[in-house]
């Protein structure tokens, strides 16, 4: 039942390389990745879950928990959502995560969300643009054992236990009603997420989590021990925590390479088929000439 | 029929007619089974569709597994799920494909974290072979080969799932060829009667409005797609303009969808609709993979774009390296003379 407090509310955000702005120094010499290269930003769809639970806490009260997982350096999403007004944000980080397929991923992600204890709505973005599969949302919310609406909207209704959500489907739009606690999967015309709070901002720039710490202690001399740091952060609630395999009960085995079914078997550098290229002048009488010799050959009417 | 190495096709259908996807899955898994020696089975949920099965054996399957139920009748999430997670325990299929429609990537995840199998989105290729495991030191005969673009089409990734059966795959719409039905084909259709718990039902669909698209990029003969060279949704008018003279359908790269110069049902690639014009014009589109991956098979390539390196450049077979936003009304003016 949802409590007098409001909804209880999980949004799962992913830190992701910015496949859209790729350039050339990407690959290596050698044809592999270069993923120092790629600037790691807020997965889209993602800001906008969060931006739907927002909403949804402005509307209806609640709390608000944003978690990521991912390497250390995905501390930086939480700091951003914690900007944009989450309550509570989580750092899923273990070495043995590391080569994760979906399945393994949604795994771990519904452990972690099981830890927080009874919740009402999961909030996730539709994809990743690094991956565009679309797959750890419905699988989280299976492991969850509860009820899925990928392609949200638009929350039309929200009555105590019930939800009534428009979807955006491809080829038109369908609303269903569902009882919670159920996961959405958010699509980006849902909303415009809003920018990080400046008051927010000065609030809890300082957040951080205990890897950040050596870094800290060299900027404020006024710490002396990672402990002293700790404890003035946890007083402040800017600790950001961090959580392990271990942490949320997970079974080793089905987490990272070895809970992974699907294996990259190779990777081809993308070879381009070689055809017979013909090169037309941008002139008007280049385009004519192309003109004719396609009607001539039967490509055009 | 089961042989323990059978493909499955999971049968969209919405108000009584197939999904093309799912007929195209259906022509290609005939051709693995091939390889395989193995049968090719089609999953199909609905309440009072028997047309439908054989309309699937028609285009290639050895047999129907046809749940009829009226819970069935309209797609949902967790009945359709119940079906077919259920229906893979019981049998162990070895592969099952599913189209990436907006249902089948609702579904097909649900159902691999059910039955706790791989799956591999938005394939553009599939195929049959060996994989040596070196981490292992042992190789995994006839295992389905999922290909698909990755890192932002710089690669073209194999995924395979040597293990945890079945292995499954999402293939958008138009990557394979529908096969031309044979109405003397012959199989076996099997009606299986589900049955549902409470918590399969909790979801109702109140409303469903579904809207023809306007666009039918599969089926035209040429097509005009623009990229984000094209720089604004304004220039996009020049676009159908040429369509238009053409005959032809305006398409777009993600990234023009992206900008937001045009609607998603017109982008053309990996994760948009795969086509096979006459006619290809690709103008302001620099050619990333997954981009590629849904046009290389056009019968002709007309290339228009400022950087003489760029990717579509190669697989172009007449290029102009000029701007777009200037070629194109030269393209439309030509045509206007041609044809007065």
């Amino acid at each position: 039942m949802v409590s007098e407090k409001g909804y209880r509310m999980v949004v799962l955000v992913k830190q992701v390389p910015d496949t859209r702005h790729l350039s050339g120094e990407v690959m290596k010499p050698d044809g592999t990745v270069n993923r120092a290269a790629l600037p790691a930003i807020f997965n889209p769809e993602d800001l906008n879950a969060l931006e739907m639970a927002l909403q949804v806490r402005d509307e209806k009260g609640g709390h608000i928990t944003v978690i990521t997982m991912g390497p250390p350096s995905a501390a930086e999403v939480l700091r951003d959502s914690l900007y944009r007004g989450a309550d509570q944000v989580i750092l899923l980080t273990d070495r043995r995560f590391a080569g994760s397929d979906t399945l393994a991923t949604s795994y771990a992600l519904s452990c972690a969300v099981k830890r927080l204890g009874p919740i009402d709505l999961v909030f996730c973005g539709r994809q990743a643009i690094d991956g565009d599969t679309a797959q750890v949302g419905p699988q989280t919310a299976e492991k969850l054992g509860i009820p899925q609406i990928t392609y949200a909207e638009r929350i039309v209704q929200l009555e105590k236990d019930e939800i009534v959500v428009m979807r955006a489907l491809e080829h038109g739009r369908e609303m269903v009603r569902c009882s919670l606690p159920c996961l959405l999967t958010v699509v980006a015309s849902a909303n415009r997420p809003r920018p990080p709070s400046a008051r927010r901002r000065i609030e809890y720039k300082l957040a951080a989590a205990p890897h950040e710490y050596p870094a800290l202690l060299q900027k404020w001399s006024e710490f002396e021990s990672e402990a002293q740091l700790d404890s003035f952060l946890g007083a402040r609630g800017l600790r950001i925590p961090v959580w392990t395999v271990d942490d949320i009960g997970a079974d080793p085995d089905k987490v990272g390479l070895a809970g992974s079914p699907t294996q990259v078997y190779k990777i081809n550098m993308v070879v381009l088929e070689k055809s017979e290229t013909k090169e037309i002048p941008p002139t008007r009488d280049g385009i004519v000439a192309l003109v004719q010799e396609l009607v001539q050959e039967y490509i055009i009417g | 029929m089961t042989d323990g190495r059978d493909i499955w096709v999971f049968i969209e259908q919405q108000d009584g007619k197939i999904a093309d996807t799912s007929l195209e899955l259906v022509g290609k898994a005939s051709e693995l089974a091939r390889t395989l020696g193995s049968h090719v089975g089609g999953v199909l949920c609905g309440y009072q569709v028997e047309a439908l099965p054989q309309q699937v054996i028609e285009h290639g399957a050895d047999f129907v597994l046809w749940a009829d139920h009226p819970e069935l009748e309209y797609y949902r999430t967790l009945p359709y799920a119940r079906v077919l997670s259920q229906l893979i325990r019981e049998r162990a299929p070895y592969v099952v494909l599913i189209g990436a429609t907006p249902l089948g990537r609702d579904l097909a995840p649900r159902v691999a974290s059910a039955v706790r199998a791989g799956l591999t989105a938005d394939c553009t290729d599939l195929q049959i072979g060996d994989y040596y495991s070196r981490r292992e030191g042992k190789t995994y005969k006839d295992l389905l080969f999922q290909i698909r673009p990755a890192f932002g089409g710089n690669l073209i990734a194999t995924i395979v799932n040597p293990v945890m059966h079945p292995q499954m795959a999402t293939v958008r719409e138009g990557v394979f060829r529908k096969p031309q039905p044979d109405p003397a084909r012959q199989g076996v259709i099997e009606r299986i009667h589900p049955s549902f718990e409470k918590e399969d039902l909790v979801m109702q669909v109140l409303s469903r409005e579904s809207r023809e698209s306007s666009v039918n990029l599969k089926e035209a003969p040429v097509i005009v797609a623009g990229g984000a060279g094209m720089g604004s949704k304004e220039n996009f008018q020049l676009l159908y303009e040429l369509a238009n003279l053409l005959g032809g359908e305006v398409g777009a790269s993600r990234a023009a969808v992206d900008a937001g110069f045009i609607s998603r049902e017109h982008q053309v690639g990996q994760t948009g609709t795969t086509v096979r014009p006459r006619l290809y014009i690709a103008a302001g589109i620099s050619g990333a993979v997954q981009h590629r991956a849904g046009m290389s098979e056009s019968n002709k390539i007309i290339a228009i774009n400022t950087d003489p390196n760029a990717p579509i450049m190669q697989i172009a077979h007449y290029k102009i390296i000029g701007d777009a936003k200037e070629v194109i009304p030269l393209m439309i003016k030509a045509l206007r003379e041609k044809t007065r």
